[in-house]
């Protein structure tokens, strides 16, 4: 393959007229799963939990497999094995370190698993592969109800939990005394996670998964600590990652995942070069007339 | 008379057979610092957690602002020990002190204005304008403990408990802390309540103490509990009270490896 080969099936952009309105459910998954991942990474983040959305997402990956293998609805295979994997690490891991040791277990497992369907499975070699990679392009009309439906869901339901989440994921201790929920707060949450990295699965592949989910946010911790900052950022880091990944996709050969993390690393290395050149710069929020000294 | 806060009634609390406290009758009233001294192990923290209605009392009664004890009650402002924040926590200095305000409340804020300057005037009585808008994960220890009595103050709550607050904090800290939190006492109708195994970084605000050891409890001024007689009464051992400097020393506790910041002890 010559190098005008590689570079041809890496971006094409003939005939992109034509291509792009076949793309458009794409279009429309990719803004919504951005959505979903840019916002929940930011609690990811707060609550210490990019490894158990790996851990999930192997996990996620065994049940697509097999639904893939038994012939049922790939998505909701995911959906359930993420799910089980997101509330079996909220039930037993209390602690970060008990959690850590607990996702290092069960995420080989998972993968293991997921290896053993797919080995089972005798169907086309493009659906094996896109479970780990990404198949976003694939995508129908009934699955496309089913990922903006569920989306919509997990979004409500992070809008209603905002203020106690964030409570109890900053200070665990004075929110409980406050009478915030916090052993239920953090279940709700697995719940939402699990579902959150089923979706972004269909887009990357269980592999990649946290190019979506946490790539952005920590993007965005990078330039600001202010939260409504933080979020709209994320989000926008996410799905621009995500619909500025399938637009790059469209006319090459190769799944949409190497886009999307490309986009999404880009961000995020701008973001350090922008957030380096901001704290060098002094820029703290701190007034000048610093009463750091206490008075007594 | 100003009013009681906190009411304790018969109180005992007993894990097993093994008894921490036992018939704890107890009144602290609006405008008094009330200190809850003793070892570790000795019920202090349990105490604690009874008031915040977190632990039942095995026995007896327990009233924090005129009604029993329940979690999340708005007549009690909790500062806990100090913690560091990670250094990437998406929250500055208002948004924490925000928390107290509405972050057990369920859905988005909706009054942002009204929100916004309430934060004001708690970082402001706390003395932590300068730095409302910097990064939690970027303040000091000491910062990090004012905007926690801030946002302690957010409920205006009747009791002030402090856990341990002065904790891990340099001793500049501590004087701006303690006096930060006397002026509740003082200034405020609220009461300060606070739990520590070091009562020299308050002794110069501390109205009473409770002292708690093996099972045995006593109450009354410093000048009445802080004695040799009654401290060896306490610990059933001979213990030496020197009081020197304005400071109190405790020479010779049985158990004196769990006093940690020990420098006071020796």
């Amino acid at each position: 393959m010559t190098l005008q080969e590689v570079l041809d099936s890496v971006l094409n952009f003939s005939h992109y007229g034509e291509l792009l309105p076949l793309f458009r459910d794409s279009l429309i998954a990719g803004a919504v799963l951005g959505l979903v991942g840019g916002l929940i990474g930011t609690f990811v983040m707060m609550r210490d939990l990019a490894f158990a959305v790996h851990g999930i997402a192997e996990l996620s990956f065994a049940g697509a497999a097999f639904a893939l293998l038994i012939g049922a609805d790939v998505i909701l295979g995911s959906l359930v094995g993420s799910v089980l994997a997101a509330l079996l690490l909220g039930v037993m891991g209390v602690r970060a370190r008990d959690k850590n040791s607990i996702i290092g277990v069960i995420m080989p497992f998972g993968l293991g698993l997921g290896i053993l369907f797919l080995s089972l499975y005798q169907g086309r070699a493009a659906n094996k592969f896109g479970l780990l990679t990404g198949q976003i392009v694939s995508v129908d009309n009934t699955q496309l109800s089913l990922l903006v439906g569920t989306a919509v869901v997990v979004v409500a339901a992070l809008l209603a939990i905002w203020r106690p989440l964030t409570f109890a994921s900053a200070d665990p201790d004075i929110a409980q005394a406050r009478g915030v929920p916090v052993r239920a707060l953090s279940l709700i949450f697995m719940f939402l996670l699990g579902i959150s990295v089923a979706l972004s699965i269909q887009i990357v592949g269980a592999l990649l998964v946290l190019a979506l989910v946490i790539t952005p946010a920590a993007a965005a911790l990078l330039v600001t600590s202010a939260p409504g900052k933080v979020v709209l950022l994320s989000i926008t880091f996410a799905v621009i990652s995500t619909v500025g990944g399938i637009l790059l996709a469209l006319g090459g050969r190769i799944p949409i995942s190497p886009y999307v993390t490309t986009l999404s690393f880009g961000i995020y290395l701008t973001c350090r070069v922008l957030g380096r050149r901001r704290r060098r710069a002094g820029h703290s929020g701190r007034l000048a007339t610093t009463a750091d000294a206490p008075s007594a | 008379m100003p009013q009681t806060v906190v009411s304790l009634q018969q109180a005992s609390l007993r894990f097993g057979d093994r008894t921490l406290w036992d018939n704890l009758d107890l009144e602290i009233r609006a405008g008094e610092f009330f200190a809850v001294l003793g070892p570790n192990g000795s019920g202090k923290t349990s105490l604690l957690k009874v008031l915040l209605g977190l632990q039942p009392l095995s026995g007896g009664t327990v009233e924090v602002g005129g009604e029993p004890a329940r979690r999340g009650s708005r007549h009690i402002g909790y500062v806990p020990q100090q913690k560091s924040f990670d250094p990437d926590t998406p929250l500055r200095a208002r948004d924490l002190v925000g928390l107290g305000l509405d972050g057990h409340r369920w859905g988005l804020r909706l009054k942002g204005r009204a929100h916004h300057e309430r934060v004001d005037e708690l970082l402001a009585k706390v003395g932590a304008t300068p730095y409302a808008n910097v990064p939690v994960g970027l303040l000091s220890g000491g910062e990090q403990q004012r905007l926690r009595v801030a946002q302690a103050l957010a409920t205006d709550p009747d009791v002030l408990l402090c856990d341990e607050a002065l904790l891990s904090l340099d001793l500049n800290h501590q004087r701006a802390v303690s006096r930060l939190v006397s002026e509740q006492s003082r200034t405020g109708s609220s009461a300060v309540v606070f739990v520590t195994h070091e009562i020299n970084p308050i002794i110069d605000y501390v109205d009473r103490v409770l002292y708690l050891a093996d099972g045995r409890f006593r109450v009354g001024t410093p000048e009445e509990v802080m004695t040799t007689d009654v401290l060896s009464d306490l610990y059933r051992t001979h213990v030496e009270v020197l009081h020197t400097n304005g400071r109190i020393v405790v020479v010779g506790l049985p158990d004196a490896t769990t006093h940690g910041h020990g420098e006071e002890h020796q």
